[in-house]
């Protein structure tokens, strides 16, 4: 290696430093710190006044094998994983359609996903709570109809949790998936025709072959978050279908009990770093994580 | 000798329109079996929609397909015995050389060991046997194609489609896949639709070429054919080079005809042409004679611009009196000094006469719609 003189620091070293230093900088302030803070945090004691003390103890992870969080734990990857099924379901035709509609409505179609995604979606969590509601507009509706007396109960169980989940991760799916269906050369859906195969065999031998990085990586931006998403279990799923987040949330506020938070959040951040090892494992393009 | 074949591929009245872009205008085409026929014709001119709705990627808007008589309307790409290389080859990026060989027998269900057999056979006859566990990335150009000819060939089709299957190669890889192509398809006895856009091409390939031009077909025939005997302007003009002059018969007698051109007239044998019929008259530069003294029967003179002598032959450019310029080459001989006065002549035969009113009324109409 060329040794560093004071004048290779200037032409070389400086110029580089002045355009990394900013970013990293930014990244050590907002990402690096908080996260130590919190790695720290996790291995700190509560005193007798719920005041943490920089004590070691491993008593927060040991609380974490606790029956009733292990069954949050799997509630929570139940609806992760029907979460990302149905929004693979139908975010694939919707994107296909999209990505290959020769339509001069295409980007009106394009915008349909993306303007949800710019509201609020706390806001828009509770539309779906008031829609669904014992006097909400679908019950009123069935009653009109005749359909029931009663009001029916939609709301507070795991299914209404996912639906929220779907809805509001929807986005996520769909923009990879879109990205990998546009980047399909046509010809080759033409080749596999010519070739005699059918619209079944060109769609499982081609079509879902060459769009498998989108459909990976669409898994993975809403398998995560869906994890996380405390306010949707709670507005939506009333507590019955609690999601780690909701732990987490929980150790912080009514809790108190910021340690045991942090672990949880540990435990979580490992999760996600094993599911995104595991896509690059699979050859997933990081670049598609928007990393 | 092309009456005695049988007619494998009958294109009948065919119309494309794509909204107001009418782009194959009442094509009638007969192809036939074994055969190789090049489609060409600059970019636009319809060729490659033509091979598309032979392949069955489009329908054409009027007039019928049949492939052994059996008209191809309803059927679907995958329902029609013709195979297509495309021009970027579309290789299936994530299979190995042999899937994407294997292709099209596993969708018709070929067993296992036959399948393997016709892929090896086949991989040997491209000069690619040993690339099987190979994917296209791995491959150069030349390679791909070899591997996009030998998918389509290895169904046996009855019609082989190719659309400007070497247009990504180097002229040098070009060259010698022509050459290859051409020797498959004669082993093979595999009809070929070529599309191009490159003349040479199309003249070293072809049994026959079939000239488009806006949508409407040229002329169909042998490259001699096309290049001796040109039907249209467009046909004169697009296949080598060649000099041009617009005239009318200002007279007939004897079996002659007396052209009057812009700059000069000449006699020529008739050609079944009338008495102030507008004419154009192609000359091929290796036609084109010149004399210091007139010449009996012409009446083109012109001066000397430019000689250029490139190895065995002598290009000489000589300017006519309204300014066009005439192409004239001859095996290197003693050259004439510039701005020299030369009388143009040919040999009866050497001239082509061709019918130019067609040209014009289609060109007035035009402008008549148009306007």
């Amino acid at each position: 290696m060329a040794k560093l003189t004071k004048h290779s620091f200037r032409s070389n070293t400086l110029p580089a430093l002045t355009m990394v230093g900013p970013v990293t900088l930014w990244l050590a302030f907002f990402v690096a710190i908080p996260l130590i803070y919190v790695f720290i945090m996790s291995f700190c004691s509560l005193d007798s006044g719920y005041n943490v003390v920089f004590e070691f103890t491993l008593a927060n992870y040991e609380r974490l094998f606790d029956p009733n969080y292990v069954q949050i734990y799997i509630t929570s990857i139940l609806v992760a994983f029907f979460t990302t099924v149905l929004c693979i379901i139908i975010g694939y035709p919707f994107s296909f359609l999209i990505a290959r509609t020769t339509s001069k409505h295409k980007a009106l179609l394009y915008m349909l996903v993306i303007i949800p995604f710019w509201t609020n979606s706390l806001i828009r969590i509770y539309g779906w709570r008031s829609f669904l509601g014992a006097n909400g507009p679908l019950n009123n509706f069935l009653k009109e109809m005749h359909l029931t007396d009663t009001p029916i109960q939609f709301l507070f169980n795991r299914g209404t949790t996912v639906l929220g989940m779907v809805y509001c991760l929807f986005p996520f799916m769909v923009l990879p998936l879109y990205t990998a269906i546009e980047k399909l050369d046509k010809s080759l859906l033409e080749a596999s025709s010519d070739l005699g195969a059918r619209g079944f065999s060109t769609f499982t031998r081609v079509i879902i072959p060459l769009t498998m990085s989108g459909i990976f990586s669409g898994s993975i931006m809403v398998f995560i978050p869906s994890l996380g998403y405390f306010f949707v279990a709670d507005i939506l799923g009333g507590g019955n279908s609690d999601v780690i987040g909701n732990l987490i949330e929980r150790q912080f506020q009514s809790g108190n009990n910021w340690p045991l938070g942090a672990a949880l959040s540990i435990i979580l951040i490992l999760i996600t770093l094993i599911l995104v090892k595991l896509y690059q494992k699979m050859g997933g393009d990081m670049e598609s994580l928007g990393v | 000798m092309t009456d005695k074949k049988k007619v494998i591929v009958e294109i009948k009245g065919v119309n494309k329109v794509y909204g107001t872009n009418h782009v194959v205008k009442d094509l009638d085409l007969d192809i036939y079996e074994g055969e190789f026929l090049t489609l060409l014709g600059s970019s636009g001119c319809g060729k490659t929609t033509t091979l598309r709705m032979v392949a069955g990627f489009e329908e054409p808007t009027r007039g019928s397909i049949k492939v052994e008589n059996e008209d191809i309307h309803n059927k679907e790409p995958y329902e029609r015995d013709v195979n297509t290389v495309f021009q970027s080859y579309a290789l299936f990026p994530h299979m190995t050389i042999y899937d994407n060989v294997a292709y099209g027998l596993k969708m018709k269900k070929v067993k296992r060991a036959e399948i393997k057999e016709r892929v090896t056979e086949m991989l040997d006859l491209v000069q690619l046997g040993g690339f099987e566990k190979r994917y296209p990335s791995q491959l150069s150009g030349g390679q791909k194609q070899r591997v996009a000819i030998a998918r389509a060939l290895i169904n046996r089709p009855k019609v082989l489609l190719l659309d400007e299957p070497l247009g990504a190669l180097d002229l040098k890889l070009r060259k010698q896949m022509q050459l290859e192509l051409k020797r498959l398809q004669k082993k093979l006895n595999i009809t070929f639709i070529y599309v191009t856009h490159d003349q040479e091409e199309a003249l070293t390939m072809s049994d026959r070429i079939c000239i488009m031009n806006e949508g409407v077909l040229q002329q169909v025939g042998t490259p001699s054919d096309i290049y001796e005997a040109p039907r249209t302007r467009f046909v004169a003009t697009f296949i080598g080079e060649t000099n041009l002059f617009d005239g009318i018969v200002s007279s007939k007698a004897d079996g002659r005809l007396h052209i009057s051109v812009e700059s000069g007239d000449f006699y020529v044998p008739d050609e079944g042409f009338a008495a102030d019929e507008m004419l154009a008259v192609s000359v091929r530069p290796e036609r084109m004679l010149y004399s210091t003294e007139p010449v009996d029967g012409f009446n083109l003179v012109g001066f000397v611009k430019e000689q250029i002598y490139v190895g065995s032959v002598l290009k000489t450019v000589v300017e006519l009196a309204n300014g066009n310029e005439v192409k004239i080459e001859r095996l290197a001989g003693q050259e004439l000094p510039n701005g020299g006065k030369v009388y143009l002549y040919w040999k009866d035969g050497d001239a082509k006469l061709i019918h130019t009113f067609d040209d014009v009324f289609a060109e007035a109409v035009e402008d008549i719609v148009m306007k």
